[in-house]
Parts: structure tokens; C-alpha cells; sequence
């Protein structure tokens, strides 16, 4: 599959992205500049953690409108798949790709380390080589991760079922204490009506080989990029 | 003419920044402090002179950038000339 990796002025997980794309999975891969205004051909987008612009005025506001993401935004309504992550989640909110927004978290701290995550569905191209209810463990790495909607939206969400992955202790009980950020129904990653976008606060790339000590991240891109059924030729 | 656009969290959504300073303010000596919620300000100036059309173009801006309308509010102040 076709990759492109969008770099914006502060992306710091873009070769993370881009190494699991490439030597894990061995996909086409390349590098999209925030200033592009095309693709590069590529099916599968994804949008990095880091900073965008500085995160000037709001987390990913800025980035929402370069150039690239009129690209991006063709591709998502012509069905294309797009994986945001951490920055990219936000940068997805902030361009309505993504319905809610990502606020400071709610004990105003940076909050870095491991979290347990309950994957709600398991019918979608990111998420078919998870079971629905398993848990899984991924780092997260953000100040800005707290995500909030209108009530009425958040019903709305649960009831097209677009809460992919909620934040839950290691049994996977919903319980806020496990919850780092004050999320909202401790929602950790959504996706759009079509199934076809998907953010999420913490890092797959991070935990995408043994080698790291954690590979439950590693079952999102193989889903994304080779479905449910073939085998990963290249899996390390 | 001149403009300010303030932009506030909405008063449904938790305001931890806001929590944390009436805290601070609490703690140095202002106990009278019941509720503080932290936004932003922007003095903006515009070539118009036409009250409606900036009125306009400002509430635009604010819809399309300055503020997230899915958990901040803005208001809009046209300031006279020289006010600002």
C-alpha cells in the first residue's frame, strides 16, 4: 500500500511512522510536506504526534488549514484512510474531520507514560486485527489529550458507535483513575461516520516491535495496510 | 477600525486552567475569588470603517480560526477609533 506520512514544522513522530510503515511492514512510504498540494499517490495518510506551527492559538489549529490538508480532506471524503495520531488527532478536530476537540488535560500536566486502552470495535480497516474488548497497551505523550464534545454529540457518537478506543485499567474496567486526561466517556480515539479517519491520543508507532518491549500498537498498522486476513511477510 | 475578540472555554466544559489560578489567587490572599475561567484576547484592526461588514468578517474569522466553537465561545467588541 501506498504511504504518506505528512510533516508539518514540529511533526517529531513522523520517522516513527514512517520506520514501521516501511522497514516493519514494508509498504511504499513517503514524506508529505505540510506545503504539498498533492499526495503523492498515496492510499493510506497519516498525520504525526509532535507539534504543528508551534500549536499556535489551539493544538493542530494552524495545521488544519496549510495546504496539505485540502488534500487530505479530498482524499478523506473520497473514502481514503487516514490515521491521526496524538498532534495528528488534533490536527483532524481542528480541520472537522473529526467531530469533538482536544483540551489541556485536566490535571494541566504533561502526561507521559503507559495507559490501557479497550478497543471497541474490531470491523474497521484500523482496527481488524484487534478483537472487540481486548485491551492493549500503548504510550501516550501529551498535554492536550482531554477530549470533550457537546452531550448531545458524545450520545450521538456512542449510539453510531464511533468511540473506537476508551482509556480503562489493565482489566479493562471503566474507571477514572484510569483515565489520564480528564477524556470525556474516557474516549481515547474516534472515527468519522465512514469508518475511514481515525484519531487517537496515544502512539501505535511507539509499541510496533518486541524489540521495544511492546508490540500492541503494531496490530493497528497491519490491519490498516494489510487487512484482516493476509499474513505480514515482513512481521519482526 | 479596531476590534477585540475575546475567546472563553463554554461554561459547561470544566476550565482547569481557570480552576488552577482561582486556586493560586485563593491561596494569595484573594478568598473573595468564586469562579475564574482563563481565555484568550486579540486586538485585531481592520481596513473597513463599516461597522456591519466588520461585524461580519469578524464573526467569520472566529467560526473558520480563533476559536473552537465545539468548547470555546468568542465575543466581539468593535472599539472606536483612537479607543483601543
Amino acid at each position: 500500500m501506498r504511504c504518506g506520512v505528512v510533516v508539518f514544522p514540529g511533526s517529531n513522530c513522523d520517522h516513527d511512522v514512517y520506520h514501521v510503515l516501511k522497514h516493519v511492514l514494508e509498504q511504499e512510504v513517503s514524506f508529505l510536506w505540510h506545503e504539498d498540494t498533492g499526495l503523492k499517490g498515496s492510499e493510506l495518510v497519516v498525520l504525526p504526534g509532535g507539534w504543528s506551527y508551534g500549536d499556535y492559538l489551539r493544538g493542530g489549529a494552524m495545521a488544519a488549514l496549510s495546504p496539505v490538508m485540502a488534500a487530505v480532506r479530498e482524499h478523506a471524503e473520497r473514502g481514503g484512510k487516514v490515521l491521526g495520531v496524538c498532534n495528528g488527532f488534533q490536527v483532524l478536530c481542528e480541520a472537522r474531520l473529526l467531530p469533538g476537540a482536544l483540551r489541556r488535560n485536566r490535571n494541566l500536566r504533561f502526561e507521559c507514560r503507559d495507559v490501557h486502552l479497550r478497543v471497541e470495535r474490531d470491523d474497521l480497516p484500523f482496527t481488524v486485527r484487534y478483537r472487540a474488548g481486548q485491551v492493549v497497551r500503548m504510550p501516550i505523550a501529551h498535554g492536550e489529550g482531554n477530549y470533550e464534545h457537546f452531550e448531545a454529540e458524545l450520545d450521538r457518537l456512542e449510539a453510531e458507535r464511533r468511540v473506537v478506543f476508551r482509556y480503562v485499567s489493565p482489566a479493562g474496567e471503566l474507571d477514572e483513575a484510569w483515565n489520564p486526561n480528564g477524556s470525556a466517556r474516557a474516549i481515547a480515539g474516534v472515527t468519522n461516520a465512514g469508518g475511514n479517519v481515525l484519531g487517537l491520543m496515544p502512539h501505535p508507532e511507539r509499541c510496533a516491535e518486541e524489540v521495544l518491549g511492546n508490540a500492541d500498537g503494531l496490530a493497528l498498522f497491519e490491519s490498516v495496510v494489510l487487512g484482516a486476513t493476509e499474513l505480514a511477510g515482513a512481521r519482526r | 477600525m479596531k476590534a477585540r475578540v475575546t475567546v472563553y472555554p463554554r461554561r459547561e466544559i470544566l476550565d482547569p486552567q481557570g480552576k488552577a489560578i482561582r486556586g493560586a489567587l485563593e491561596r494569595s490572599g484573594f478568598p473573595e475569588v468564586r469562579e475564574v475561567r482563563a481565555g484568550k484576547s486579540f486586538e485585531i484592526e481592520l481596513g473597513t470603517e463599516d461597522p456591519h461588514v466588520a461585524g461580519e468578517r469578524l464573526a467569520a474569522m472566529c467560526e473558520k480560526l480563533l476559536a473552537n466553537t465545539v468548547v470555546e465561545e468568542y465575543r466581539i467588541e468593535l472599539l472606536t477609533e483612537g479607543a483601543g
